[in-house]
């Protein structure tokens, strides 16, 4: 059976609007994956912590606040921390280019900019957990 | 160091890993499975099935902060459709967790159903096997709720919860559904709403005139608020009461026992299903037999007997 993709969705920060990754979350269901969805205002352990025990492929993150050159790394180093450095991470939020430069040289995976189809999430997603490779043996 | 030995140290991953690949019945799942069998003890198994939208997830929540504050562990399974178009699901119920403790005192998945249609994941129980043989005292699993009837879980589970509202409708719709016959405890939610008490008087006069014997488990009508944390207590009280009558009297062993039989039909069912569909897979076309059918020319049963007698009988 072919594995279906899991993604955690969840929004960082005090911003209050959920809306966008609603429909994000929408766009990646209709799309065949399986997406947890975790509410607003979740701290980077809480993030880190739910995507372990929900084992999934990526983690994305919606940032509206501003707060994105805070709340990425923190995230990162959570992961890092907790043995989940393989996760990929990427989110959606108003950032300069050079600072999405900036963040993809620490690890995020990508950042989308708002305007952005959300068919081009969906076809970078297929493709990083496609390349992603894990060489564990269970027994 | 393998992934299952350090699941046996307690770590978390190890045990996130484990149950996607039991989930995903990837090669060797049985195997493991039956590795992880012998750990597993007679731990409590608790389900919540109920309409869409009854508070399932915030009296999971809820109870979880009961068991936590009694010490024990808990693990939670919550159960979310699987969308028949795009195979997609989206799975929401860890919203109404709150300020859950560490992982090693509460782990909470998701799971998609992937087509199963009983209110559970096929693959439900196996990981509540999972769950177990890592420590959980306690596993608490939260059916799909859009079912009428959601029988998967009384196989599943050792107290079954049926949680409604005041808006679900009157007992006699209740009875119908069969619901009378799944509860160990009964909960109209949302008791803040108008209809509660109504509701309540009306399944309590139903279960009247539903044949018991008087020794056996008097099912409770607990009214609760799930938002406001009203009557919690008496809820966790009264699952906590049936786990004891019921291991008091024997019908937890016999509930077990028949859930094992089960099992080992389930099993042998899907296997003799795969190998039989194999099998036929390389030798017949479908296609051809549809036309036969369709055209009239051949009807469904004899086509039935005919495969049956040629590949069937070993
Ligand atoms: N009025 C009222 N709303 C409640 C109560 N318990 C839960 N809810 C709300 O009902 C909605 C559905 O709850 P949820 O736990 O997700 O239901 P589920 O679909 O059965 O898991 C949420 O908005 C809850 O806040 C209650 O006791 N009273
Ligand atoms: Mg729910």
């Amino acid at each position: 059976m072919a594995e279906k993709i899991r993604v955690l969705l969840a929004k960082p920060g005090l911003d209050g609007h959920d809306r966008g990754i609603k429909v994000i979350a929408a766009a990646f269901r209709d799309a065949g994956m399986e997406v947890i969805y975790t509410g607003l205002r979740q701290t980077p352990p809480m993030i880190v912590d739910a995507a372990i025990q929900e084992d999934v492929d990526a983690i994305g993150v919606s940032i509206l606040s501003g707060a994105h050159m805070t709340l990425f790394p923190a995230i990162l180093k959570e992961m890092k921390e907790k043995g989940a450095g393989d996760i990929i991470l990427f989110g959606g939020g108003i950032v300069p280019d050079e600072e999405i430069k900036e963040l993809e040289a620490l690890g995020v995976a990508k950042v989308f900019t708002p305007g952005a189809p959300t068919e081009e999430s969906i076809r970078f997603l297929r493709e990083a957990v496609g390349k992603k490779k894990s060489d564990e043996k269970i027994m | 160091m393998t992934v299952l030995e350090k699941f046996y140290q307690r770590d978390i991953r190890a045990l996130s890993r484990i149950i996607s690949f039991v989930e995903n019945r990837e090669e060797g799942y049985r195997q493991l499975l039956g590795e992880l069998y012998r750990m597993v003890g007679h731990g409590l198994r608790i389900g919540i099935t109920g309409p869409p939208g009854a508070g399932k997830s915030t009296l999971v929540n809820r109870l979880v902060h009961r068991f936590v504050a009694d010490g024990k562990t808990v693990a939670v399974i919550a159960v979310d459709p699987t969308s028949p178009f795009s195979g997609g699901a989206l799975l929401g119920d860890r919203v109404r967790m709150q300020e859950f403790p560490a992982a090693e005192q509460v782990y909470f998945r998701s799971m998609a159903t992937r087509g199963a249609t009983g209110g559970l994941a096929a693959a439900t129980d196996n990981i509540a096997v999972v769950m177990e043989a890592f420590g959980y005292d306690v596993v608490l699993i939260e059916t799909v709720g859009v079912g009428q009837v959601e029988l998967d879980i009384i196989d599943a589970c050792d107290t079954v919860v049926v949680t409604l509202v005041p808006e679900s409708g009157d007992a006699v719709q209740a009875m119908k559904a069969g619901l009378m016959e799944i509860s160990d405890v009964m909960v109209i939610n949302k008791a803040d709403r108008p209809g509660s008490e109504n509701l309540i008087d009306e399944l309590k006069s139903a279960l009247h005139l539903q044949k018991r014997d008087p020794d056996a488990w008097q099912i409770p009508i607990i009214a609760t608020e799930g938002i406001n944390d009203k009557n919690i207590d008496l809820l966790y009280e009264k699952i906590l009461e049936h786990d004891a009558f019921t291991r008091n009297n024997g019908r937890f062993d016999a509930h077990r026992r028949e859930q094992i039989k089960k099992k080992i039909i389930n099993i042998l069912r899907n296997r003799f299903q795969r190998e039989f569909l194999d099998t036929l897979a390389g030798q017949v076309s479908f296609e051809q037999i549809v036309d036969d059918i369709y055209y009239g020319r051949q009807n469904p049963f004899q086509v039935g007997e005919d495969l049956y007698d040629a590949f069937g009988r070993k």
